[in-house]
């Protein structure tokens, strides 16, 4: 490969990388912070994604909308609309235990998708949406433009990330670990169980809106495919498990490794004979879970565990290790 | 203080308690004994809202709590500790204390991310309060270890110090002395004695120790087989021929000594 291929490679392996390091973030605050169970990550995903590319796209007859708005408006939508779908996942499972809330959330996702493959009036159908604009369009032109976007998406990432380490780093992210960890002895010390799990489930679904946004506006296209759970959902799982769910750089830090593995494993995927390239995508899923498996065998927290954030005015730390 | 009208919990065929009343006075260290599966546990968590009763009511200072969930009861001044620990097991000990605290600026997710200077002060209190019942408990130099690696009778320790965090008007203490060592345990007496005359909590507690239950308690209520037996002083009920059957079968030993 030229080296211009290369940077363009990289450029675009950092963007995806960067909306992937969202979505872990995102799942991290559920899962690593709340203890809840979201296996419909591609769902939230899939409301932001169709949120932001019909409010931005220019308009077609072919679905609702097209509303030429400004793509940060979009974005905003995105977190609203995927925040709200959370909100109401949340009020009907949310007082389910965790393996029912897997089920009821895989469930809703599905739904969702169903909708978006059918209702073609709204999204086009599995025809997709086209001409969705990216911030500062027009600025550079062509290959260059993936470079401002990569800019664009992560000062995205570092935003949200600081958004992680505020909530984790107060009362309120050692509230909400608290309930992850025994909810009848949070209740007896006067924790309102089911509202931090309401707001966990929301922030989180907001922010995979979020990165679903982003994801339209990379590809100037959207269609469900896009969404696909195996891609979304399982792939952001296994990022978070082996960076270290609890862990904000962990998230980010297993959404870049895990990412890298994928597309290198579809370098060599790419050269197998032709007999074996239609069977790539599945011997990639294999792959990626034995090297979870691995990891999880090395590291049993992931990459690096979930760690307490420290009181600041606690001075004397030194008497025991942390 | 607590108010208990005909409570009847039943769990499928078994009634685990079975038409309990019975008053818990203010100002007053009441111990609750029994064998084993008496249903002084089950009771312990109907008053604190873990488990919502079958029929009867619960009252607290008068007011009807019978559907109030736990964590309301837990504003109205209602602390307990659970006989199996249940601490929050990947926070530290430090944390385990500080949540229970006060902190209801920082617990708003906004405040978090935009306006952490609103919770400082509140924070601070709290990291004060939590040290100071480290100390007393003699956990301090575990401050910063995950609460789930301590042992069995710290845990206890840290389910006490958790309820002390509260200020409550009332503690429920399950079985508080089991596997904790005597001196400590009377520390414990102590300051239980102390917090009861000095700041007027109100105590109510499950032990099976009746000496620990003799030096605390001037008032004692005795369960078997989810129904009240009797009610006195340690002494009354220590000689009383239905607890020493409950405890014995009928055998002529005398209760605890
Ligand atoms: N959640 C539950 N489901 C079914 N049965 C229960 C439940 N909780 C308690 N029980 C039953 O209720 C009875 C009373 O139990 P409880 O824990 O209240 O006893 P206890 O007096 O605290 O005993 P111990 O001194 O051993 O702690 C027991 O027979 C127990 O098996
Ligand atoms: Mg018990």
């Amino acid at each position: 490969m030229d080296p211009v291929g290369l940077l363009f490679f990289l450029v675009g392996f950092l963007i995806m990388a960067g909306i992937y390091a969202i979505l872990c973030l995102a799942l991290n605050v559920q899962w690593g912070y709340g203890g809840l169970f979201n296996a419909g990550i591609a769902g939230f995903f899939a409301v932001g994604a169709y949120t932001s590319a019909l409010l931005t796209a220019a308009p077609a007859p072919t679905h609702l909308g097209g509303f030429e708005l400004p793509v940060l408006v979009g974005i905003i939508a995105a977190a609203v609309t995927a925040g709200l779908t959370g909100w109401a996942v949340a009020k009907i499972c949310i007082r389910l235990k965790s393996d029912y809330l897997a089920m009821a959330s895989i469930g809703i996702a599905e739904i969702l998708r169903m909708v978006i493959v059918n209702e073609d009036w709204l999204t086009n159908g599995s025809l997709g949406i086209t001409n969705i604009p990216r911030p500062f369009d027009g600025l550079l032109q062509g290959r260059e433009a993936d470079i401002l976007f990569l800019a664009f998406v992560w000062v995205i990432v570092a935003i949200v990330y600081l958004v992680c380490n505020r909530l984790y780093d107060s009362p309120w992210g050692r509230t909400l670990r608290a309930v992850r960890d025994n909810e009848d002895a949070a209740r007896a010390v006067g924790k309102d169980v089911d509202s931090f799990r309401l707001q966990t489930f929301v922030i989180g679904a907001a922010l995979m809106g979020v990165a679903g946004a982003l994801s339209a506006h990379y590809f100037r296209f959207l269609s469900p495919e896009a969404t696909e759970p195996l891609l979304i959902t399982f792939l952001v799982w296994v990022m978070l498990m082996a960076g270290g769910s609890g862990n904000n750089k962990g998230a980010i830090i297993g959404a870049l490794s895990v990412w890298a593995i994928w597309s290198l494993t579809e370098i060599v995927t790419n050269r197998l004979p032709a007999e074996f390239a239609t069977r790539s995508s599945y011997i990639r899923m294999l792959l990626i879970g034995l090297l979870l498996q691995f990891v999880l065998q090395k590291y049993r927290s992931g990459l690096l565990p979930e760690r307490s954030p420290g009181i600041a005015f606690d001075k004397d730390k030194d008497k025991t290790h942390g | 203080m607590i108010t208990l009208e005909n409570i009847v919990m039943r769990f499928g065929g078994l009634a685990a308690v079975d038409d309990v009343s019975f008053a818990i006075g203010k100002g007053i260290i009441t111990g609750l004994i029994g064998p084993n599966g008496a249903g002084k546990t089950t009771l312990f968590n109907i008053i604190a809202g873990r488990l919502f009763p079958t029929s009867g009511r619960v009252l607290l200072e008068g007011d009807d709590i019978t559907r109030l969930p736990p964590h309301e009861r837990s504003h109205k001044g209602l602390a307990r500790t659970f006989q199996i620990p249940h601490e929050f097991g990947a926070l530290t000990v430090l944390e385990n204390l500080m949540v229970a605290g006060d902190t209801s600026r920082g617990e708003n997710a906004f405040n978090a991310v935009l306006r952490r200077g609103l919770f400082l002060r509140e924070e601070r209190a709290v990291y004060e309060r939590a040290r100071d019942t480290l100390d007393f408990l003699e956990l301090s130099h575990v401050k910063s270890e995950k609460a789930g690696n301590l042992s069995g009778g710290q845990k206890k320790l840290l389910e006490l110090g958790r309820s002390l965090m509260r200020e409550p008007r009332l503690i429920l203490l399950d079985e508080i002395g089991a596997g904790i060592n005597r001196t400590l345990l009377g520390k414990i007496a102590e300051k239980i004695k102390r917090l009861n005359e000095e700041r007027g909590f109100t105590f109510c507690l499950i032990e099976h120790d009746l000496d620990y239950v003799s030096k605390l308690c001037s008032d004692v209520i005795v369960m078997a087989q989810g129904k009240v037996l009797t009610r006195g002083t340690i002494d009354e009920v220590r000689h009383d021929e239905r607890v020493i059957e409950a405890y014995f079968g009928g055998g002529k030993y005398e209760v605890g000594t």
